[in-house]
């Protein structure tokens, strides 16, 4: 066993390390402020291969291990959390699919740009009447004059509506059951993007309903085999739960630092506030939970890019990684005090943005079921 | 256009530092990453090597047990290769007879322009470029704030305390750079990966024509006699406004001959 990192991969954990705490965690709290998101700070990403990492050299990426990416969006989300969704989102649900699910013509049409940070891309999964229960997809798919045509409406679709968004994956039923997906590009007659959520954290993150009303693609829009798209997302969820979980270790790792750094220096009742066990154990606590998840997402990273079977290890990963980052956002503010409570405190932006991970690409019920299943056990659904 | 530049590998300035009782020197046995000054240097000569449409950047370095981490990280920006200087008789070794080294293994890379910086962040005697220069029989250039090569010049706004002043020079030449002349890059993914294969050579003091006795301890002609701990830190002044904050702020400032 080997708990090494390889030496390229330690090289690059630190340099986007670094980037995360120069460029990016200095101005976090001002993206927040203004609910924007750094599109600058995502072409800087792309030069650094951040987006093109897993995707192969022939459309621009580098072709680096799901490891290497999660280490990545660790790192970032060390920093903001938003940005760190953006970067998990933008390659998981929005690139990689092209990749895994598209023909070489699709592929060529938006890769480039999407693996260099020149453009984002999005999946349109959830609706306003199911998210959990996916398979009660609403939006339908008939084919028209010159391709098909979309008719439904999609809800919390992260990346859709940036002033880079190249194209959105929809997934959509047919009138004979069957469940597809088709690249909506922006700018499609017929594909509204409403206005952006005003959402509980995440700020600086972009999510937007959109609704499909008459809106025409060309035939070669599908995406992958006609009647595929249910199949294909599972298996995409599988991915963006493992980096979803690598993004928690940078909310729970940051708050562990921040918190560290408080309890020494913090005084009360004559020296610093980490000598009171309370303090201290908290702190404890908070350190075991982060590695406990770490092994957990790195074991998940590690079992796909050695192509073993990884769903339950990625739901396990998800749920430990997001509820220990959920904890410790709750943990840190509480260290701090009065100074948590204060939106100059990074600890308060993390407290807001923790929430949604125990939500977003499976809910930490829809986990347990995964792993319930894993078991064996007669659990419904 | 060939480019050198000297890239000094140092220990982590985020760990606390260690001096050796003994030689009073800064104990360099652990892992040594690329000195963020050097970065600079690393980069200017990118851009000067891709305007120039054409030529290598090499880097040159010494540094004990044969160390390369530094060197990786340059190379990963996308230097070309590196040469490194390694033996276990440079220890003790001083400024000049680092410089003498240095120079040596520049020399057998040809370089149009050597690139280095103002100081390093571990030693920072900001002694080491200038002597590399006169022992290569070069003139340079210290201080740039801004370079430009062309029609076989190398042109540099060098910083002063009042300004800056325009020098121009012929190449080959060495210059220093200073930390802001231009934002160094990150290594990418696609670079580290790179980096791998590039070639590193190292070489010896006897691969490098020098004797023993001109380097290390033994040719050393600086000793360092004493360490003393720095004062610790004080606290800084809180100037509360009475209607007067501005005119002590500005006084404060003046006294540092700041403004
Ligand atoms: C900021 C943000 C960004 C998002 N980005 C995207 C995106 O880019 N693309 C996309 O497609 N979606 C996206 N989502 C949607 C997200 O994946 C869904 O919100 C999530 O899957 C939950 O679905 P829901 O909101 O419909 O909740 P529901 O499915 O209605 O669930 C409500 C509650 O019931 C529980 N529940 C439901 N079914 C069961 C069950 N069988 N057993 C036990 N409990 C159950 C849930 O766990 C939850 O607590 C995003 C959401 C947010 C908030
Ligand atoms: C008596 C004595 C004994 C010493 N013994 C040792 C010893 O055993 N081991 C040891 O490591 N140091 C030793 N030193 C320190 C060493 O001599 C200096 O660190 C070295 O000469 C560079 O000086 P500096 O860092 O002040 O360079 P500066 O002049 O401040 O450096 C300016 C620039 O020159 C370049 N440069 C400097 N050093 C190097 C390098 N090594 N490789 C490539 N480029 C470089 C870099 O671009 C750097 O930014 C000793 C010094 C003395 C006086």
């Amino acid at each position: 066993m080997d708990f090494d990192l390889t030496e390229e991969d330690a090289a690059f954990q630190q340099v986007v390390r670094e980037f995360a705490r120069k460029e990016i965690a200095p101005r976090a709290e001002q993206w927040d402020q203004e609910a924007r998101l750094p599109v600058e700070v995502v072409h800087q990403m792309g030069d650094l291969g951040l987006f093109g990492l897993v995707l192969p050299p022939e459309w621009g990426g580098s072709g680096a291990s799901f490891t290497a990416f999660c280490l990545a969006v660790e790192e970032i989300g060390w920093a903001d959390q938003s940005v760190g969704i953006t970067l998990s989102a933008g390659v998981g649900l929005g690139a990689v699919p092209i990749y895994r699910f598209g023909d070489d013509a699709q592929r060529s049409a938006w890769l480039p740009d999407l693996a260099t940070g020149r453009a984002l891309a999005a999946f349109g999964l959830t609706e306003p009447d199911g998210g959990s229960d996916a398979g009660a997809l609403r939006t339908r798919v008939r084919e028209g004059p010159d391709g098909w045509v979309l008719d439904g409406a999609k809800a919390f679709i992260t990346n859709s509506g940036t002033p880079i968004t190249s194209v959105i994956t929809v997934t959509a039923r047919h009138a004979h059951g069957g469940v597809s997906a088709f690249l909506v590009p922006a700018g499609t007659p017929g594909l509204q993007v409403e206005p952006a959520y005003r959402k509980l954290g995440w700020h600086a993150s972009d999510t937007h309903g959109l609704v499909l009303a008459d809106c025409a693609i060309p035939r070669d829009n599908m995406l992958g085999q006609e009647g595929s798209g249910y199949r294909n997302f599972l298996a995409t969820l599988d991915d963006g739960r493992i980096s979803i979980a690598a993004l928690a270790l940078g909310c729970a790792r940051a708050c562990l630092d921040a918190a560290s750094d408080y309890a020494r220096t913090r005084n009360a009742f004559g020296g610093p506030i980490g000598r009171f066990q309370a303090v201290a154990f908290s702190l404890a606590d908070m350190a075991t939970a982060l590695e406990a998840a770490r092994g957990l997402v790195m074991r998940a990273a590690w079992l796909k890019d050695h192509q073993r079977p990884y769903k339950q290890a990625a739901a396990m990963a998800k749920l430990y990684a997001t509820e220990t980052a959920v904890s410790a956002t709750r943990a840190a503010t509480q260290i701090f005090g009065g100074a948590g409570f204060l939106e100059e405190n990074p600890v308060a932006r993390f407290y807001r943005d923790a929430k949604v991970l125990e939500i977003g690409e499976g809910t930490s019920e829809v986990q347990r079921l995964v792993i319930a299943k894993g078991l064996d056990l007669p659990v419904s659904p | 256009m060939n480019v050198v530049v000297c890239v000094k590998q140092i220990p982590d300035p985020a760990q606390p530092g260690q001096l050796d009782p003994g030689s009073k020197t800064l104990k360099r046995e652990g892992k040594l990453i690329l000195d963020d000054s050097d970065a600079y240097g690393v980069e200017m000569a990118l851009l000067l090597a891709e305007k120039a449409g054409g030529g290598e950047v090499t880097l040159v370095s010494m540094a004990p047990n044969g160390e390369t981490s530094g060197l990786r990280t340059a190379l990963a920006m996308g230097a070309a290769k590196a040469i490194l200087v390694s033996d276990d008789s440079l220890a003790g070794t001083d400024a000049l007879g680092t410089a003498k080294v240095l120079a040596a293994a520049i020399k057998r890379a040809e370089p149009d322009l050597i690139v280095a910086a103002t100081e390093s962040t571990d030693g920072y005697t900001g002694t080491l470029p200038v002597q590399v220069a006169e022992i290569l029989g070069l003139p340079s250039v210290t201080f740039a704030k801004s370079v430009d090569v062309a029609d076989g010049k190398v042109k540099v706004n060098r910083q002063t305390e009042a300004g800056y002043d325009e020098v121009e020079c012929p190449l080959p030449a060495l210059i220093t750079v200073t930390a802001g002349v231009v934002e160094p890059r990150y290594p990418s993914f696609k670079g580290i990966m790179a980096a791998r294969s590039k070639p590193v050579e190292q070489l010896t003091v006897a691969d490098l024509g020098l004797s023993a006795d001109q380097v290390g301890a033994a040719g050393a002609r600086q000793e360092v006699v004493d360490v003393t701990a720095a004062e610790e830190r004080k606290a800084g002044e809180v100037i509360t406004d009475e209607g007067d904050a501005h005119e002590r702020v500005v006084a404060f400032l003046d006294q540092l001959k700041l403004i």
